[in-house]
């Protein structure tokens, strides 16, 4: 650990100081708790944000509690906390008091985070299972959880509106796809409630959780993966197609034809809710960056070799492991992709080489079936991360300063005049850059006395860099960025809002005007009620706000890099 | 103090084992780093190519859509009495699950939203004047049916059996009363706003025509 550096008042604000010194579980840091509440703002509106936030930064609380402190009317608090529960950011249970004493809410800020990575679930999930797999992740992840038959019928109207006439999605095929989400544990089932009122009898389908009942206060919330019917489909009888929901201007009409189509049939798996894994897609996620890690360093086979690895321990391995249980040469070789004609001396010299790499993505585990090798799971994250941090010293202060921060990675601990030599720069130069790095944290100082007073003409003071906590500190900054980004697009938004106002007005104009059949001329004549300076300021804004979002895109992809990292040290110290 | 007017620094130690020389020190601080310093190395520019196009898009449809969505809850504004031209061609827009029940078995009691809610305010706070109330409506009703006997049907029974029809079975009794004092409630504007709390008039109410969400 690293130990005190010389005036370090400000530096501790920058780190994140927690916030919530009460709660035991999850100690939130300012930059995540606003940028938990701009995520609730933008999704489910100002009323849910301020709720959340309290929660947030005020750690378990009742019902009275929050509605005292906030100052919120009790209805618009219920539902926000409905919303809340409903999409999993906020689990209840009974008070601490005891059994009698009244619920207790509480929310994590881990779960809204995951918002911002929506897109990249809805996209993986396309590039696996298609268009039907990505409209049921998305469904799923804008209603928080639903029952499968929900989810398979409000998929095929959807698939059907897009089909062309005359044609319709069948439920069978959605339910399928459903199936397969399920089964490679993409989807998962909410699990029961086991809070003040455990109501088993209505989810008889699913057996109560042993002795959950009996004990009134549990200190963590059970996770999904508890339960052991957590990823069994029910029997449910579904049988029908889409339905193509016609197109009518009077707002009526489209009321009506949606409640003649809600209308409750039941399907046998009533109560039994279904959510996204999010564990699942990480998993994925980490997978998809080692073996794109490989394809960069060393070359497209070796990635293939390592993504059949991968693939033939997905079963076997749990999520929490360091590597994968290791796989012999000749089963790596039978399950190659039969498009790879690799000889099997090719495939023992391609293995050979990705030990050798000193990215340590696969290490060898023994001798036997020809060769034993496993994928550091650990290891490789560790790498990941640390490039990470090198890209962005290398980035903002250049790359000698980058070189300087690389060989204390390296080296561990260097005095001044070490580092001048190693890095083969100017002593100026090299002091200056040592400082700016310190200034910012990135290089901390420790101090070694020979005597036992401390005096300092007789200390050594050498210059380290610890990996954990620093990527900490950049994790806190990607919140930061993020949060940032989010705040000036919507104040881009707010300073074009009359205008934007009006391009929406007229869009919905033309596109009535569209429907019942108008003449070109007056479409024209309506496009041309926004002058051409108002274009160029309309297309000014749609670059910058696009240009914010995508960078909120890949922000999220390095902070999933740099969670990962942290996640997998501390599950395994 | 001592080294005040010989150099720009003294320490208490002996600045040259951290390598420092007295000449190249940098300039102190002299305030707060400035809010938004000069780079001067640029950011690399964003990745650009069809994946990323494709999740842009993802996320501004999911913002849209979900803003849309009955999950999303305004606070309640005051919305000018003439509705604006704009707002009618916003509405069409909106999504119209306005009846958005939540699973009720995976959420407290608590939260439920209270259906006998104009009753249960009044009764928590002022039991006794409630039960007088009920005794002079049971004494108006007697009242009110006596005189209208010849009349044939009496509107109060017209009303009950109405709603009666509307209601589950199971409810049947306890709703008919409570149709019954609201309706009376309702009539009569004395005891309505001698017990206003202003709080549940909009909320409350069965008849929202608001496009706000309720359950």
């Amino acid at each position: 650990m690293h130990r005190g550096t010389l005036g370090k008042s400000n530096r501790r604000a920058e780190q994140g100081l927690p916030l919530s010194t009460n709660s035991s579980v999850g100690k939130m840091t300012a930059q995540e708790v606003r940028l938990c509440g701009l995520l609730l703002r933008e999704h489910f509106g100002e009323v849910v944000e301020k709720v959340g936030t309290h929660l947030l930064k005020g750690g378990a609380q009742n019902l009275r509690t929050i509605i005292h402190e906030t100052g919120i009317s009790l209805d618009l608090v219920k539902k926000s906390l409905c919303v809340l529960v409903q999409h999993g950011a906020c689990v209840f249970r009974s008070g601490r008091k005891g059994a009698g004493s009244p619920a207790e809410y509480q929310t994590c800020c881990d779960r809204i985070l995951r918002i911002l990575r929506y897109p990249r679930y809805i996209y993986t999930s396309k590039t696996l299972y298609g268009d039907t797999g990505e409209l049921i992740i998305e469904e799923l992840l804008q209603r928080g959880h639903m029952t499968m038959s929900g989810t398979v019928k409000t998929v095929a109207d959807r698939l059907t509106q897009n089909m062309e006439e005359g044609r319709s999605m069948d439920y069978s095929e959605v339910s399928s796809t459903f199936f397969r989400l399920v089964e490679t544990h993409f989807l998962q089932r909410c699990p029961p409630l086991a809070g003040p009122e455990p109501k088993d009898s209505a989810t008889p389908a699913a057996p109560a959780p042993p002795g959950t009942p009996a004990t009134p206060v549990s200190t963590a919330p059970p996770t999904p993966e508890s339960f052991p019917d957590c990823y069994k489909v029910p029997h449910v009888t579904l049988v029908g197609r889409g339905k193509r929901q016609l197109a009518s201007e009077d707002g009526e009409d489209q009321r009506n034809a949606k409640k003649a189509k809600m209308d409750s049939q039941t399907h046998g798996d009533e109560g039994i809710c279904w959510q996204v894994n999010f564990e699942r897609f990480h998993l994925h996620f980490r997978d998809q960056a080692i073996i794109s890690a490989v394809a960069n360093k060393l070359d497209q086979t070796s990635s293939e070799i390592v993504r059949t690895m991968l693939r033939m321990s997905e079963v076997t391995t749990s999520p929490t492991a360091t590597c994968t249980k290791p796989l012999s040469a000749n089963e790596i070789f039978r399950s190659l992709p039969t498009s790879y004609n690799i000889p099997r001396p090719i495939l023992d010299q391609y293995l050979t080489l990705l030990i050798d790499d000193p990215m340590e993505f696969v290490g060898k585990a023994g001798e036997s079936g020809g060769g034993m090798y496993v994928v550091n799971m650990h290891r490789a994250l560790a790498n990941l991360a640390r490039a990470t941090l090198e890209s962005v010293v290398q980035e903002r202060f250049g790359s000698r300063s980058a070189r300087i921060f690389r060989l204390l990675l390296r080296k561990r601990h260097l005095e001044q005049k070490q580092v001048e030599d190693f890095a083969m720069i100017p002593a100026k130069e090299a002091k200056d850059m040592l400082y700016t790095l310190l200034s910012q944290n990135l290089v901390q100082l420790q101090e070694i006395p020979k005597t036992p007073d401390y005096a300092p003409s007789r200390t050594f003071y050498l210059y380290t860099v610890n990996q954990l906590p620093t990527a900490r500190m950049l994790l806190q900054n990607c919140y930061k960025t993020v949060a940032n980004l989010v705040e000036r697009r919507l104040f881009e938004s707010k300073e074009s809002k009359r205008l934007l106002e009006k391009s929406q007005r007229i869009e919905a104009i033309l596109a009535s005007l569209q429907a019942s059949g108008a003449e070109p001329e007056q479409l024209t004549e309506v496009e041309e009620m926004i002058t051409a300076p108002e274009k160029q300021q309309l297309d000014a804004l749609r670059l910058h706000i696009n240009k914010l979002d995508s960078a909120e895109n890949q922000v999220d992809e390095t902070i999933f890099l740099l969670e990962s990292y942290i996640n997998s040290t501390a599950s395994t110290s | 103090m001592a080294g005040k007017g010989r150099g720009v620094a003294a320490f208490t130690f002996n600045i040259e084992a951290l390598g420092i020389g007295r000449g190249s020190m940098p300039e102190a601080r002299v305030g707060p780093s400035p809010l938004f310093p000069n780079t001067d190395f640029k950011p690399v520019p964003l990745k650009a190519g069809e994946d990323e196009d494709y999740m842009l898009a993802l996320k501004q449809e999911m913002r849209g859509t979900m803003q849309q969505l009955p999950h999303n809850i305004k606070p309640q504004s005051n919305k000018a009495e003439v509705e604006r031209y704009t707002e009618r061609y916003l509405k069409q827009r909106q999504i119209d699950d306005e009846n958005w029940t939540p699973d009720w078995n995976l959420l407290p009691k608590e939260l439920m939203p209270q259906k006998k809610k104009p009753r249960a305010k009044p009764e928590a706070k002022k039991k006794t004047v409630k039960i007088s109330r009920k005794d002079t409506e049971a004494l108006l009703t007697k009242l009110d049916e006596l005189e209208k006997k010849g009349d044939g049907n009496p509107e109060k029974s017209d009303d009950e059996t109405e709603k009666k029809k509307g209601n589950d079975e199971e409810e049947e009794e306890i709703e008919a009363e409570e149709y019954d004092e609201e309706d009376i409630e309702e009539e009569n504007d004395y005891i309505d706003s001698y017990f206003d709390n202003g709080e549940d008039f909009g909320a409350g109410s069965d008849d929202n025509m608001d496009a706000e969400a309720t359950y």
